[in-house]
Order: structure tokens, then C-alpha cells, then sequence
């Protein structure tokens, strides 16, 4: 089982995420202007501030090369799993449904929050035992999920909701206590809770793991695809077209 | 041509950074302000303004949070004369 991390300019959490991969398999680093994820069987987009966050959170790397490269693997089944700033760039990048706003409070907030798996069949969470509550921190100022209420429905309906904040610890107004939605084939997630900062009893909780831990164990059982068939975001306004380079800017 | 886009966000959409700015308002003795969005304002030249829209949905906004309009600053050709 072998990890790809992705870095690009102003990710600060791709240390962290190798550190945790590694615990369940081998990790390397992935650049953001590689044109191809290098044969490895997962892509982990992490946490950090991206090209500044200029313009919004996510936009500029969402465009990178690298992205077209994820894009392709994602359509072809294989699992990405996006983390907070992640999350933002693979919602920029039209491969999950909704938008990542700004906290209601406008603070930035830090703290652990308990998250409830909502799917345990995902290839995210099939390590996580059923009714298994998450302790996992939160550390971001944009974070609250947002979709159109159809939208929200069909996504719940799916069963893409993978993780929920439980009752009372919803750190941002994200809509229905969302912390972690999935593209409609399921191999594609994205969170805001940072399980790579709790996966190490050295850092105090460590059930974070659990979510690197069903991907290898996934990937194993599975060969590490999933049939994605023509499924694909359903509110994108426009088909999710491979970005050249020369539309980067920055 | 030069042009402005402005950019908000959509209706329906909480905007807590407008919802800052007004209540920060009557602190200033400014009584009577409501219904403030904060939004983002890009300049740009573009040599091929039937692309812009594709400039807009693609990259300046994002159309599922944020609704933008374009301002010609510039008429087409107002260069060349």
C-alpha cells in the first residue's frame, strides 16, 4: 500500500499526513507540478494555505497540475481523501459537491471535536468500528459546508455524509453538522477535522488512524478501485474539464 | 478591453463578514444601515471578452456561493482610436 501526499506551495500539514500514513503503509511526497500521482494507491491532498488562499481558499490549487492528474485517478476509482484545506482545493476542483465558507463567527477555530462516522462502508472508515465516535481536532476558518438544500438532500440520500460533528460540537455552521462528505461513487472525500494530527498516541488521541487505516485496509481487499461508472458531482454548472497549466496564475 | 468584475455572495448565502460590518456600523453613530454583503472587485484586461464568462465560472467566483457581473471599463476598440 503506498500513499501519495500531495504539496503545494503553502500545505503545512503534509508532514504530519506522511507520519500517519506510514503508520498503515508507505508514503511519499507528490508535487504540485507533477503531471501524474506516481502509481501510488491513495492521494491524500492536505491541510495549509495554498497559493496564499488568494482569490478563495482552494481556487489557484484546484487549477495546478497536479489536480488534472488527481482528477484523472479519482475518475478512474481510486481513493482521494482530502483534509480541511484539502477538502476546499477537491471542492474547487469540482470532485465533491458543495463550497467550504467561512466560519459563522468569523474566528478561527482550533480545538478537538467529536465527529460521528455516518458511513462505515466507505473505503475511509470500513476500520472504524460501528457507532465509534472520533476525537479528532479542528483548525481552520473556513469550514463551513455549503450546498443548495436539494443538493443536500440528494447527497444525504446517497449516503455521502461520511462524518458529522456530533449534536452540539458543529465548530463553523457547517449545514446539517457536515465534517465529512464524499463524491457520489465514494472514492473521493473530503473533511475538515484532521485525523493526521490525531493518529499517534504521542499527540493524545490518536482515532485518526482509523481513517488511514481503512484505506490500507481497503486498498487491500479491493485492489484500490471503485466502479465509478458516469457518476460525477451533480451541481457542476459546467463538465469538469482538465485545466492546462497556462490557466495558472499564481 | 478593461473590465470590472464584481463578485458577491449569492442571495440566501450568510455573509458574517457583512453581518460584522453592520453591527460594527452604530458603534460609529452610523444608524439606519442594513443588508450589507461584503464582495470582491477584479480589474482586468482581457483581449477576448466572449471568454470572460468562462474567466468568471471557471476561477473569479464560485457559481454555487457567489453571483458576479461584469462592467466594460473600456469599450471594445475604444484603443485603437
Amino acid at each position: 500500500m503506498r500513499f501519495g501526499v500531495v504539496r503545494f506551495p503553502g500545505s503545512c500539514d503534509e508532514e504530519d499526513a506522511l507520519h500517519a500514513c506510514r503508520r498503515f503503509g508507505e508514503a511519499e511526497l507528490l508535487w504540485h507540478e507533477d503531471r501524474d500521482v506516481r502509481g501510488v494507491d491513495a492521494v491524500v491532498v492536505p491541510g495549509g494555505f495554498t497559493y496564499g488562499d488568494y482569490l478563495r481558499v482552494g481556487a489557484i490549487a484546484a487549477l495546478s497540475p497536479v489536480m488534472a492528474a488527481v482528477r484523472d485517478f479519482a475518475r478512474e476509482g481510486g481513493p482521494v481523501l482530502g483534509i480541511c484545506n484539502g477538502f476546499q482545493v477537491l471542492c474547487e476542483a469540482r470532485l465533491l459537491p458543495g463550497a467550504l465558507l467561512p466560519n459563522v463567527g468569523l474566528r478561527f477555530t482550533c480545538r478537538e471535536v467529536e465527529v460521528e462516522v455516518a458511513n462505515v462502508s466507505s473505503p475511509f472508515t470500513v476500520a472504524c468500528p460501528p457507532g465509534r465516535r472520533l476525537t479528532v481536532p479542528v483548525k481552520h476558518f473556513t469550514g463551513r459546508f455549503h450546498a443548495p438544500a436539494r443538493e443536500l438532500d440528494a447527497i444525504e440520500t446517497r449516503g455521502q455524509v461520511v462524518f458529522r460533528y456530533a449534536a452540539g460540537q458543529n465548530p463553523n455552521g457547517s449545514e446539517r453538522d457536515i465534517a465529512g462528505v464524499s463524491n457520489e461513487a465514494g472514492n473521493v472525500l473530503g473533511l475538515m477535522p484532521h485525523p493526521e494530527h490525531a493518529s499517534d498516541p504521542l499527540t493524545g488521541s490518536s482515532d485518526g488512524g482509523l481513517v488511514f487505516e481503512s484505506l490500507a485496509r481497503w486498498v487491500e481487499a479491493t485492489g484500490g478501485t471503485v466502479p465509478v461508472g458516469s457518476a460525477s458531482p451533480g451541481w457542476s454548472p459546467t463538465p469538469a474539464g482538465r485545466h492546462t497549466s497556462s490557466a495558472v496564475s499564481g | 478591453m478593461r473590465v470590472r468584475v464584481l463578485i458577491r455572495p449569492k442571495k440566501g448565502i450568510l455573509d458574517p463578514q457583512g453581518q460584522a460590518v453592520e453591527r460594527a456600523l452604530p458603534a460609529l453613530g452610523f444608524d439606519g444601515v442594513s443588508g450589507v454583503r461584503v464582495g470582491r472587485l477584479v480589474e482586468l484586461d482581457v483581449e477576448d471578452p466572449e471568454r470572460l464568462g468562462e474567466v468568471c465560472e471557471k476561477l473569479l467566483a464560485n457559481p454555487l456561493i457567489e453571483d458576479y457581473e461584469i462592467e466594460e471599463l473600456t469599450p471594445a476598440g475604444a484603443e485603437a482610436r
